[in-house]
């Protein structure tokens, strides 16, 4: 049970740890940004002295020195002796990000390279020496100790051979002393417990009843001890009163010198710096003393009780932490998803009975049902509100990011947020981590200029990356720009016809240049830096956008700077969809892909080669595709005009129209993982279940358009997120 | 008899592992997050030992002892610092606000039994 608790608590660290590693970092972003406030500082000095605290229990012994480091330096911006100015700032902010490193580390057990942080260390060290003012290397202040939460040890009897000595003892307490909430007669009770005690009580100073201050302080003692401990053991039961009683210890014989005794007398006349380790030297020993001696007949000891009695006593009298929040376990968030996935389609099942069986709009029966509907689809939003997450410490990464490639490329960046608190699908958040990271690696190693190149163009030599995050119509967009040099158009242009992706003669309008960077293997770094081209290129980006069922969009002003967008779904649960039907069969076809839906008319048709058709849409022509005949559903092509077109949108931008029989409505549905529950099927995104029962296909639109359906990873997993 | 002590910490990693140690030596255990809930759990119950961490938001670790120390029904509970800091400057700051004795972290669970014996009547 105690390594299970211990474990616990060990778990509970490191989650606080992530908590106070984000408070600081928010902080520390904070007062660069000027905001040093007393509190903000305060609140950056307390994460990491939080840190610091539970890491040495934990033994976390390279946690604990690099933690002291930090936390020496920002206790000299907490007390005025060091200004934040951007020049501390810097090292203090790549410190921040050591210490997230050596958190991660500690966590997962593993040590990290001392020299990988070393001149941080230095640096952070170089901040505390300002004017002189020389912080005496304290060399960490106490001794990191592993806990061990067993039972007390019955104390190994010391030797028979320790000579006894003869202690003199007077205590003469002051009014403090009692104002403290120290009493005399608990520290001579257990200055007796050291052995064999001879105790005096002088009165003669206590007053007439009428004289008499209650807070006053009349009573003293002396004590001949006989005891087997040592000096230092002695006085140190005088440890908290000290200063408030006067206090006489002699001793009447020579006591053989002990270790314990050389390195208390040292550390006595080395000075008050080192005396706490001193004082560590001499309490080893006597903690046992008092563990054998402790137990009074009064006090419960552990061998009195059991531990299960204890343990059920103490909630009841415990008070509860004011907390706002709690932990689940995500599998159960996720089962608790399902479930309500589940209901949904039940109500929707249900909803289909009571319409065929004709009962009239006012039965009790229908509003009974509108009822429900309506609360299932507030629990249905209110359980999707579990899973959402700021994007807080996702962009509080990417501070870190900035940080590294301004200083790898030799750039002044700083980046701004914007949004933070904005919430989306924790999913979402997991999966917009990398495509995020690669975009800001690009802003600050492309977009973003060299401070000469800035100063030349007349701005600032600091570059700005903004990243900021906003819920628009039932979607978060997330906008990342810069205020760089923005898109060299004739360089992208000239590249893309080099490397054959476009035509030496295309018309392209500006825009259509800069979708250019999405195109796989592209790439106009002249050289490839160790920062953004390693072979990842924005073409991978926009497919794990894409893959979320995002949209990303580029616009660039000469000179002024780049701007990125992407739209992305709040969840990967539900979709909005148009319900059509084919074939006999039900489809579905996400919202998000459809411009219009037209009714396709004589003449507006026209075939091409053997069997492939446009449709004329206001003097344009659109591929035509036949979604039963592509799929399977039908060996011969649909009547045009018996049937409605649907215009949709690739995420690559090409139109296309679906031939469908007609269009049943447009409706919200569960996104169920065709893959997990059957297998993944050409042209097919993911499947629902309808209210009927059956289950309905979601239309993979891009695998569909291309026709080649090559590309089934990413289809997979664009919806097949939930089982 | 048994002992009640209420913990005072910000951190939730020594919250627990304070809860632990006490509760194993037989104490029941009050837990506040800083001084103010600190202050609000002394309205409705009556602790044998405060422990108190000094680095704390909302009210630090001092002004949780002077608050205590001006209301006269807690005047005379003792209470312990707990901290990391043990250089002599905040001993006697605690000292000056009313604090009755110190333990400093990382505290072993036999020292800090120890200590709140040595204190609790």
């Amino acid at each position: 049970m105690t390594v299970d608790t211990m474990a616990a608590i060990r778990q509970t660290f490191f989650q606080e740890c992530e908590e106070q590693l984000s408070e600081m970092e928010a902080g520390l972003l904070a007062m660069d940004e000027g905001n040093a406030d007393s509190e903000t500082v305060n609140a950056v000095f307390r994460a990491v002295h939080s840190i610091k605290g539970g890491a040495g229990a934990f033994k976390l012994t390279q946690l604990v020195q690099f933690a002291h480091t930090f936390e020496t330096a920002l206790d000299f911006v907490r007390s005025g002796k060091l200004q934040p100015t951007a020049e501390v700032m810097k090292p203090m902010l790549r410190a921040a990000d050591v210490l997230a490193d050596l958190v991660e580390a500690s966590r997962d057990g593993r040590d990290i390279d001392e020299a990988s942080y070393e001149t941080i260390a230095a640096d952070i060290k170089a901040l505390t020496l300002v004017d002189g003012a020389e912080e005496v290397e304290e060399a960490i202040d106490f001794q990191p100790t592993v806990i061990d939460f067993g039972m007390p040890e019955i104390a190994i009897p010391e030797p028979v051979a320790t000579p006894v000595h003869e202690y003199r003892v007077s205590f003469t307490p002051r009014p403090e002393l009692y104002a403290n909430a120290n009493e005399s007669v608990l520290v001579i009770r257990e200055l007796s417990r050291l052995g064999d005690a001879e105790i005096t009580c002088d009165a003669s100073a206590v007053p007439d009843l009428a004289a008499l201050d209650p807070n006053g302080a009349y009573l003293s003692w002396s004590i001949k001890l006989s005891s087997e401990v040592s000096i230092e053991a002695v006085r140190e039961v005088f440890e908290f009163v000290e200063g408030e009683a006067e206090i006489g210890i002699e001793s009447n014989d020579q006591p053989q010198v002990s270790d314990a005794d050389i390195a208390a007398l040292l550390a006595q006349a080395l000075g008050s710096a080192s005396a706490p380790e001193a004082d560590a030297t001499v309490d080893a020993p006597r903690v046992e003393e008092t563990a054998r001696l402790a137990p009074a007949p009064t006090e419960p000891t552990p061998s009195e009780t059991p531990p299960q009695m204890q343990m059920a006593e103490v909630p009841k009298a415990a008070a509860v932490p004011t907390q706002t929040t709690i932990r689940v376990e995500f599998d159960r968030v996720d089962r608790l998803i399902n479930l309500v996935g589940e209901l949904v389609i039940n109500q929707a099942m249900l909803s289909q009975r009571v319409v065929e069986a004709n009962l009239a709009a006012s039965s009790s029966v229908i509003i009974g049902l509108e009822e429900l509907e309506q609360l299932t689809r507030e629990i249905q939003e209110s359980v999707m509100a579990i899973r959402a997450q700021p994007v807080k410490p996702l962009f509080q990464r990417m501070s870190r990011i900035v940080r590294e490639v301004a200083d790898a490329t030799g750039k002044q960046v700083r980046l701004k947020t914007e949004g933070e608190a904005t919430e989306v699908d924790k999913t979402v958040v997991e999966r917009l981590a990398e495509p995020l990271t690669h975009m800001i690696r690009n802003a600050v190693d492309h977009g973003i200029e060299s401070p000469e190149e800035r100063i030349a163009a007349g701005k600032s030599p600091e570059g700005t990356v903004r990243l900021s995050a906003a819920h628009r119509s039932g979607r978060i967009v997330i906008e990342i720009s810069d205020d760089g040099a923005g898109i060299n158009r004739q360089k992208v242009r000239a590249s893309a016809i080099k490397k054959g992706l476009i035509s030496a003669d295309a018309q392209l309008s500006e825009s259509d240049i800069d979708n250019l960077l999405f195109l796989p293997g592209f790439s106009t770094a002249s050289t490839i830096s160790s920062i953004s081209g390693r072979g990842v290129g924005m073409d991978v980006v926009k497919r794990s956008i894409l893959a979320l069922g995002g949209r990303i969009s580029i616009s660039s002003r000469p000179g002024q700077g780049s701007t990125f967008s992407m739209s992305l779904p709040l969840t990967l649960a539900v979709l909005d969809g148009m319900a059509v039907s084919v074939a006999g069969q039900t489809l579905v076809v996400p919202l998000t892909a459809i411009v219009e839906t037209l009714k396709p008319k004589k003449g507006e048709i026209h075939g091409i080669g053997a069997d492939s058709r446009v449709m004329a849409i206001r003097n344009t022509f659109v591929p035509l595709i036949d979604v039963g005949t592509q799929l399977g559903f039908r060996d011969t092509p649909a009547d045009p005009e018996h049937s409605v077109a649907i215009l949709v949108e690739t995420d690559g931008g090409a139109r296309n129209a679906l031939l469908v029989d007609s269009i049943q409505d447009q409706r919200q549905v569960v996104i169920k993982s065709l893959e997990a529950n059957y297998g993944s099927v050409a042209g097919i995104a993911a499947a629902t279940i309808l209210g009927d029962g059956r289950v309905a296909l979601i239309l993979d639109v891009d695998a569909l358009v291309t026709g080649s359906f090559e590309d089934q990873l990413t289809a997979a997993a664009r919806y097949g997120t939930e089982g | 008899m048994t002992r009640t002590i209420l913990t005072v910490d910000d951190s939730r990693t020594m919250r627990d592992m304070l809860k632990m140690a006490l509760a194993e030596a037989g104490f029941n255990v009050l837990q506040a997050v800083d001084g103010v809930h600190g202050l609000e759990v002394l309205q409705t119950s009556t602790p044998d030992v405060i422990v108190t961490d000094i680095n704390m938001p909302k009210m630090d670790g001092f002004g949780l002892i002077e608050a205590v120390r001006k209301d006269s029904r807690y005047r005379r509970v003792p209470i312990l610092v707990l901290t990391t800091e043990s250089d002599a400057a905040k001993k006697t700051r605690a000292k000056e606000a009313g604090a009755t004795g110190w333990i400093v972290k990382p505290f072993e669970p036999t020292k800090l039994i120890a200590a709140i014996r040595r204190v609790a009547a």
